[in-house]
């Protein structure tokens, strides 16, 4: 898979953000495909790292809940070895396990294995563009994609650098602070959109998205792609703890599992739809 | 000294601060914060480099009369005796708030004043940079917000109440286990909700840069004022200087002015804890010795040694001292060990309980437990030290009495006091604050035992 393909003008793209592990690789598995079933264009999967500052508390939990089933990097990249579905996978996690990784050898051997199971991209929260040339070389040796967030408070210079560096898509920060689910969808996004409209890489809005609506306004102020993960993991989180519940009730696990992943369907559906719907919105360009 | 002093020393030279120290340091952080960290920089470079609008003068000024700077060099009569070597004392335990952290705290917040912010944010392990930062913050009356984990707000009851009565908002942190690198985390993630009107005083030599060089400016009054009455009292440059090291800061303070000095030995002494070893299963390294046995990674901002598993997960540290109870290290601190200039060493929680009694009766000051890890060093080391040495007592022990208390009924330690007394006291003083802690908040006390 590539990231090339994704980004269609008639079609903008659905990004759901998923803990790997969480609450378990056999379940987060699971829940991976029922996303692409609900519509997913590519995944953001999150290789948790055990200090992670740019997280709000639902992700925060999720990275808790991953760690404690026992992921570590290398299940990750069996994990995504496993997984059985037809869409571009995004490793998005944090700066020293991809360094970790590599020892000596810097970030080539993390990027390295990650091509060898599939993998087509990085998000890297805490690596801005100044510090990012090896992994960029890396990535640009292995053929993989770069992804760098730019935030409302990025200035002129700063987008510069990233423009140089970026590819596959550009991950919008829609407002400042901390992942997680909001009511309302900042005004900041359409501005931001204006500021990188002459980029040549394809737009995708994160950070605060909850709903088919949200969607919708985001996709109709310009967006390529909206990004989803606190939503999502809300539906995980009420899952987990509801499946705990069941099982010491004597239900299978198993069925709370199918349940958490038909929701996460229909969830995705909303948002995928919501999506459509907002570039329907559009004013139609001029032929 | 002058601002134009500091300049002089400025080894990498003013205008070309690339935030680097050898292979350490950077500026490892989500993009949302890059602006505040250039526009601190900026800050940095104009008021604390080049005195723009005379900022050092009234920093200088302020330390002085709100401080109580500058800070005696006091000889330590018993212990020279005992050690047979020139034993001098760097007195920051006397500085206002009773550690060397209102340096920084003062430097910062006056800083952030002079960059427009409105609200101050700070992280705090043991407390006493949240007390200095909410002292600083209630000085130069600005709102201020200090995050401390609920396992250090526990055991750091006496700074807890200091933070409120000053006005300052203390938050608990709940995610983790509750302790410094988790209150780090949350007070990033403050400012990056509220980044244009926030300024996160940040309380070590850590983080993205330009904080590791800017909290050493602010702390390097201490080795400033140290060489200059150490030239007075003995007529000489010292054979080492001796410092305890957690993240660093008083560490860094204490040696930079004796950096360029080669022929004076810079020892940092970090937490040794219960044991170096790694118990790699739990994720937990029973030490804070991240310069000693940590090796290199990424966190919060900065490229440094660090305590962290095969995979580079972080891993949670431990000290009897909360203010060293850290897994990662200063860079410009982990540079110098490199090079060789520094020289790590570790002293494990018994002899630094030790070493508090030790100096509390010999002496009549009652260390910091910090501190006492520098003295435990000089007890088990006297002939590593030459025959004139400066160690800095980085704060007083006031904060720590309950725990001291708690520990030594543990141990069997020859130099304590009867603590009989104060067990029977001591015990039933902790049994009801963990009473009302755990009722006060619903959590506190379970949340923290949960993860043991």
């Amino acid at each position: 898979m590539s990231l090339d393909g994704v980004f269609a003008a008639d079609d903008p793209a659905f990004i759901p953000y998923l803990a790997a592990g969480d609450p378990s690789y056999e379940a987060s598995q699971r829940y991976v495909e029922a996303l692409v079933e609900g519509g997913a264009d590519v995944i953001e999967l999150g290789l948790p790292f055990s200090e992670p500052i740019a997280e709000g508390t639902t992700i925060q939990n999720a990275v808790v809940r991953a760690l404690e089933s026992g992921m570590t990097p290398e299940r990750y990249f069996e994990f995504v070895a496993d997984l059985d579905v037809e869409v571009p996978i995004v490793c998005m996690t944090y700066y020293n396990l991809v360094f970790q990784y590599g020892g000596e050898h810097g970030p080539r051997p993390f990027v390295e294995r990650a091509a060898e199971v599939g993998i087509d991209g990085f998000v890297v929260v805490d690596l801005p563009a100044e510090e990012a040339d090896p992994l960029r070389e890396a990535c640009d040796e292995f053929g993989l994609d770069l992804v760098f967030i730019v935030a409302p408070t990025t200035t002129d210079d700063r987008l510069e650098a990233m423009r140089e560096r970026v590819s596959g898509y550009v991950y919008v920060q829609a407002r400042t602070g901390v992942t997680g689910a909001r009511e309302d969808v900042s005004d900041q996004t359409a501005a931001t959109l204006a500021r990188i409209g002459d980029w040549d890489v394809p737009k995708a809005v994160g950070f605060g998205i909850s709903d088919g609506d949200h969607a919708e306004r985001i996709v109709s102020a310009g967006a390529d792609g909206i990004i989803v993960g606190s939503a999502l993991i809300d539906i995980i989180a009420e899952g987990t703890s509801a499946g705990s519940q069941t099982q010491s009730d004597g239900v299978a696990e198993g069925d709370s599992v199918a349940e958490t992943a038909q929701r996460l369907t229909a969830k995705a559906r909303e948002l995928k739809d919501g999506a459509i719907r907002g570039l329907q919105d559009r004013p139609q360009p001029e032929q | 000294m002058s601002t134009d002093d500091i300049d002089a020393t400025d080894t990498s030279g003013t205008d070309d601060l690339d935030g680097t120290f050898g292979r350490y340091g950077g500026q490892y952080v989500p993009e949302v914060l890059m602006p505040a960290i250039d526009e601190l920089e900026d800050a940095y470079r104009r008021y604390v480099l080049h005195n723009e609008d005379s900022f050092m003068d009234e920093f200088r000024r302020r330390l002085a009369d709100f401080g109580g700077r500058p800070i005696p060099l006091q000889r330590a009569d018993r212990l020279s005796d005992r050690y047979d070597t020139e034993v001098y004392l760097k007195r920051e335990d006397l500085l206002h708030g009773g550690a060397h952290k209102l340096n920084n705290a003062l430097g910062q917040v006056l800083l952030a004043k002079y960059m427009g912010k409105d609200r101050i944010i700070a992280e705090t392990g043991a407390g006493q940079h949240g007390t200095a930062t909410a002292m600083a913050a209630a000085h130069l009356d600005m709102p201020c917000e200090i995050y401390m984990g609920e396992t250090d707000i526990a055991r750091q009851r006496p700074n807890v109440f200091r933070m409120r009565i000053n006005g300052a908002e203390v938050t608990p942190v709940t995610v983790g286990r509750g302790t410094l690198k988790e209150a780090i985390s949350e007070t990033m993630r403050d400012w990056a909700t509220n980044v244009s009107d926030t300024h996160y005083v940040i309380g070590s030599v850590v983080g993205p840069h330009p904080f590791p060089r800017m909290v050493r400016d602010f702390q390097s009054v201490i080795s400033e004022e140290a060489r200059e009455q150490i030239k007075e009292k003995a007529g000489r440059l010292p054979d080492s200087v001796v410092a305890c090291a957690g993240g660093g800061s008083n560490t860094m303070g204490t040696f930079h002015h004796f950096v360029d000095d080669e022929a004076v030995d810079l020892v940092a002494v970090e937490a040794g804890g219960s044991s170096l070893s790694v118990d790699e299963d739990r994720g937990v390294a029973p030490n804070s010795a991240s310069l000693s046995t940590g090796n290199e990674g990424v966190l919060h901002g900065a490229r440094t040694k660090l305590l962290q598993d095969g995979d580079g997960q972080i891993m949670e540290s431990h000290s009897v001292s909360a203010g060293l109870d850290y897994s990662g290290v200063g860079p410009e601190l982990a540079h110098l060990v490199d090079t060789g200039r520094v020289t790590p060493v570790n002293v494990d929680d018994d002899a630094a309980l030790e070493a508090f009694h030790r100096l509390s009766q010999d002496e009549g000051i009652i260390p910091a437990l910090e501190t006492a890890h520098a003295f435990g060093y000089l007890e088990e080391n006297p002939d590593a030290v030459g025959d004139l040495t400066v160690v800095n007592v980085s704060g007083r022990g006031d904060k720590d009495l309950e725990t001291v208390i708690e520990e030594t009924a543990k141990r069997d330690l020859d130099i304590a006091p009867d603590m009989s007394v104060f067990e029977q006291v001591g015990a039933g003083g902790m049994m009801d604050m963990g009473g009302d802690h755990a009722g006060g908040d619903g959590s506190g006390g379970d949340h923290a035992g949960g993860h043991e």
